[in-house]
């Protein structure tokens, strides 16, 4: 009779929520909530990014068609341009940054330490408010007069610190976006103290640093480097601001004409603003990535029913990447006129990333050789994720050398790398997130199928859309022209132009059949129980969803790491973390079903 | 037995059982026992506050290093503000009651440390008050500079000025209403003893940002 009620693992109950709509959903200080409205917040986004890029592909293939929502029919150079900044804008901070860490990383990284809520739950609540706010105020540009500013995600001085006179949307529109950039900094500072203080302090017994799951590495790293990064970033728009509304020249030289204008300004230096800029925009891409290699060095390890292949260098590489991010900032700017010698030290820097970037690929590749691998959706998503890293990765190697970057840096070679690495790389990661935790976030489960056809289109389709890219990016294919029509040797890029618009045009509708899946399986999918895939990790020993304190009033306790499939002797193939020695050769039944 | 291990499923709390097992950041787990467990132990506060640091010390590295830079930037256009406009005397002045106020803070910490409530409330009070004369002596620094003529536009040097002494400015308000917080405003969760930890701790980092700062100023408009 005592064998049977020792049964494995928290026997969770539900503690109360807050009741009310309001304190319950809007304003909760529930992690989980708060990592569902991240994640929302990133699916609105992602609703706009992915339009707005539609809209550009549309353009660059057919320039003369008449669009009815525009006035006059024919979209303008500057329009086209307010089209690349928002794409930008948005995609990298309201998605890449926001879904992975503000909303799996919220709402998974205190579960799987054993901790009932983050350290400080009214700040997160705060983090999630002020990135809301950021992003309505990002939207804002877009009706303000002038429309929406035509700077580029990287809002490069002069052009962006002089107002209205630079262009249309220079005006309101960029002093919007500065300000939405300024509260998400604000937001994103918050938001990693939370994760970092969290990690620290906030850790089940036994839950040593090398027992915790990767994806919690990947938020912690990344959490290290958005508190060393935003600051940066927002000393930097609040001197741009300061050049734009106060008279002064941070970033404006002397002798400055535009449109014919000259402009009274003196003493300041735009490449001081790149500086800034990339100081933070080089963490950035890796703020968006290494949750990402987190997600699918988990997901990796749990469809393969194998350990994680070197846990230790797993780890220790995502320190290294964080680590060497910081120094890299200059191989944006080989093209800025900097002396050589700084160039080759950027160059040599840049390279050195690939070490531990290798290191975690072929971890990869060794977790899943030899495995009884099973292709479930969330595995066919982290092994693409693997795949367009390595794609995405590899064209950063030429661009790293200035040389090579020199010719390449203007042209679509550059829009292809980091659109594979870092853009659908990142977003891979997060639909890998997104099938696997979806049955424990909602307790139902997506449709398999739909998942797995959702895959395939979306891998076919981002490759076709990306890989030729590259080719008339190296023949030499402008960047951020709105017309290629206009030159000769521009337009013998057409056809690709019009194989790319397709696919992109095809990969946008197969994201239909994710948003179908997401909100049909919301509702009517099938019921999940505690543990479907059999992990090992905490947040799978719990119910689905779990209780409010996360474990019912239970504090778990941890005695192995994080993945230990297939181990010998075991009773069965994966034993969950919270599981004692005297119990794991008894099988895990308990832990499985969560009740 | 079989009665206790009904409450108490196997692999779960178990005191002494696998040990506290925290990993190499020390501590012992999450402090308070388990009827605390929904409020985190006041570690996570100092560790908190500890962590918001780095990232403020990030802001006024950026700030310091662009007027490194821009200072040595090729193009050139740097007008030191030199000893005849730089406020100097009023900022050494400030200086020193900003130096004063860490010393009274710290004199405060330790009459709470030996429950001596009255000389505590003094001594807290005094450092709020000794910041409230400092930010009162950065305004008049600011009068002076602009009755020189130096406004926040008129040179990178300036600009620099105004913008890296508004800036820890505003930190130290917020550390003046972190004070008041203190005394005044009773927390469920937060315990005295750590928010007169968080709050001097504040305080004096934004000292030693001001010390930085003020010799920044001085090397850079010589």
């Amino acid at each position: 009779m005592s064998a049977e009620q020792q049964s494995i693992g928290p026997v969770p109950h539900r503690v109360e929520a807050p009741q009310g709509f309001l304190r319950r959903y809007l304003f909760s200080t529930d992690h989980k909530v708060i990592g569902i409205q991240y994640f929302f917040l990133a699916l609105t986004a992602v609703t706009v990014g992915i339009v707005l890029s539609l809209l550009m592909r549309f353009h660059l293939a057919w320039p003369n068609v008449h669009l009815p929502f525009i006035n006059g029919g024919l979209m303008r150079p500057e329009q086209y341009l307010a089209l690349v900044t928002m794409h930008g804008t948005i995609m990298i901070f309201f998605v890449l940054t926001t879904a992975p860490q503000g909303g799996f990383g919220n709402y998974f990284l205190p579960i799987q330490i054993g901790a009932a809520d983050m350290a400080f739950p009214r700040l997160n609540m705060l983090s999630f408010w002020l990135t809301f706010l950021a992003f309505v105020c990002m939207l804002t540009a877009f009706v303000v007069p002038g429309g929406a500013p035509i700077s580029g995600w990287t809002a490069y001085p002069p052009l962006s610190a002089l107002g209205e006179v630079t262009g249309p949307g220079e005006g309101m529109g960029q002093t919007m976006w500065i300000v939405s950039i300024g509260i998400f900094c604000l937001a994103s500072l918050l938001g990693s103290i939370n994760f970092i203080t969290t990690t620290i302090d906030m850790r089940a017994p036994g839950m040593t640093l090398m027992r915790l799951p990767l994806t919690v590495w990947a938020w912690f790293v990344t959490a290290i480097l958005s508190l060393l990064s935003f600051g940066v970033l927002l000393a930097a728009v609040v001197l741009l601001l300061l050049d734009r509304s106060a008279g002064t020249s941070f970033f404006l030289p002397a002798g400055l004409s535009v449109n014919g204008e000259l402009q009274m300004r003196a003493g300041g230096w735009p490449l001081l603003w790149q500086h800034l800029f990339w100081f933070f925009g080089h963490p950035e891409v890796y703020i968006a990535i290494l949750p990402g290699m987190g997600v699918a060095s988990h997901v990796l390890s749990n469809f393969s029913r194998k350990p994680i292949f070197g846990y230790r260098a797993m780890a220790v590489s995502l320190c290294a990447i964080g680590f060497l991010g910081f120094l890299v900032w200059g191989h944006h700017m080989f093209v800025s006129g900097m002396n050589p010698y700084s160039g080759l030290a950027f160059s040599v820097l840049t390279l050195s990333i690939a070490v531990p970037s290798a290191v975690k690929t072929f971890n990869w590749l060794g977790t899943i050789w030899g495995g009884k691998l099973q292709f479930e959706t969330p595995m066919l998503f982290a092994i693409g994720f693997v795949s367009f890293f390595v794609t995405g990765g590899l064209s950063g190697i030429f661009l790293a050398q200035p040389a090579l970057d020199t010719v390449l840096h203007a042209t679509y070679y550059v829009v292809a790398h980091f659109h594979l690495v870092m853009g659908v790389a990142a977003i891979f990661g997060i639909f890998a997130a997104t099938y696997y935790w979806f049955p424990k976030m909602f307790g139902r489960r997506m449709s398999e199928p739909l998942g797995k056809l959702h895959f395939w289109l979306t891998f076919a389709g981002a490759y076709c859309i990306f890989m030729p890219m590259h080719f008339i990016g190296a023949a030499g294919a402008v960047r951020r022209y709105a017309d290629d029509t206009g030159a000769s040797y521009l337009t013998a890029f057409q056809p690709v132009h019009l194989f790319m618009t397709i696919a992109a045009l095809v990969t946008g509708a197969a994201q239909l059949i994710f948003f179908y899946n997401f909100f049909r399986s919301l509702k009517n999918g099938a019921r999940a129980d505690a543990n479907p895939w059999r992990a090992t990790t905490l947040e799978w020993t719990t119910a689905s969803p779990p209780p409010l304190d996360n474990f019912g009033g239970i504090f778990p306790s941890v005695y192995r790491g994080p993945y230990e499939y297939s181990v010998p002797g075991a009773a069965e193939d994966f034993i969950p973390q919270n599981l004692s020695p005297e119990q794991s050769m008894q099988g895990n039944e308990g832990a499985r079903s969560g009740r | 037995m079989a009665a206790s291990a009904v409450k108490e499923p196997i692999g779960i709390s178990g005191a002494g059982r696998g040990g506290n097992g925290r990993g190499s950041f020390g501590g012992d787990g999450r402090g308070g026992g388990s009827s605390a467990r929904s409020v985190p132990p006041q570690r996570t506060y100092v560790t908190g506050m500890g962590v918001a640091l780095g990232g403020i010390l990030m802001f006024f590295m950026a700030l310091v290093s662009a007027l490194v830079v821009r200072k040595g930037a090729p193009s050139g256009g740097w007008q030191a503000l030199g000893t005849a406009h730089l406020p100097w005397r009023i900022l050494t002045l400030d200086t020193l009651i900003l130096l004063a106020s860490s010393a009274t803070l710290a004199r405060a910490h330790n009459r709470f440390r030996a429950h001596d409530d009255e000389a505590f409330s003094h001594w807290w009070g005094v450092t709020a008050i000794l910041g409230v004369f400092f930010l009162g002596g950065q305004l008049l620094a600011w009068r002076e500079l602009a009755a020189a003529g130096m406004y926040l536009a008129t040179n990178p040097s300036s600009s620099f000025f105004y913008v890296l002494t508004a800036a820890h400015g505003l930190h130290l308000l917020g550390g003046i209403v972190g004070l008041l917080a203190v005394a005044f405003y009773k927390t469920r969760r937060l315990s005295r003893g750590t928010a007169i930890s968080v709050a001097s701790l504040y305080w004096h980092f934004m000292d030693g940002i001001w010390l930085c700062l003020f010799l920044v100023l001085l090397a850079g408009n010589r």
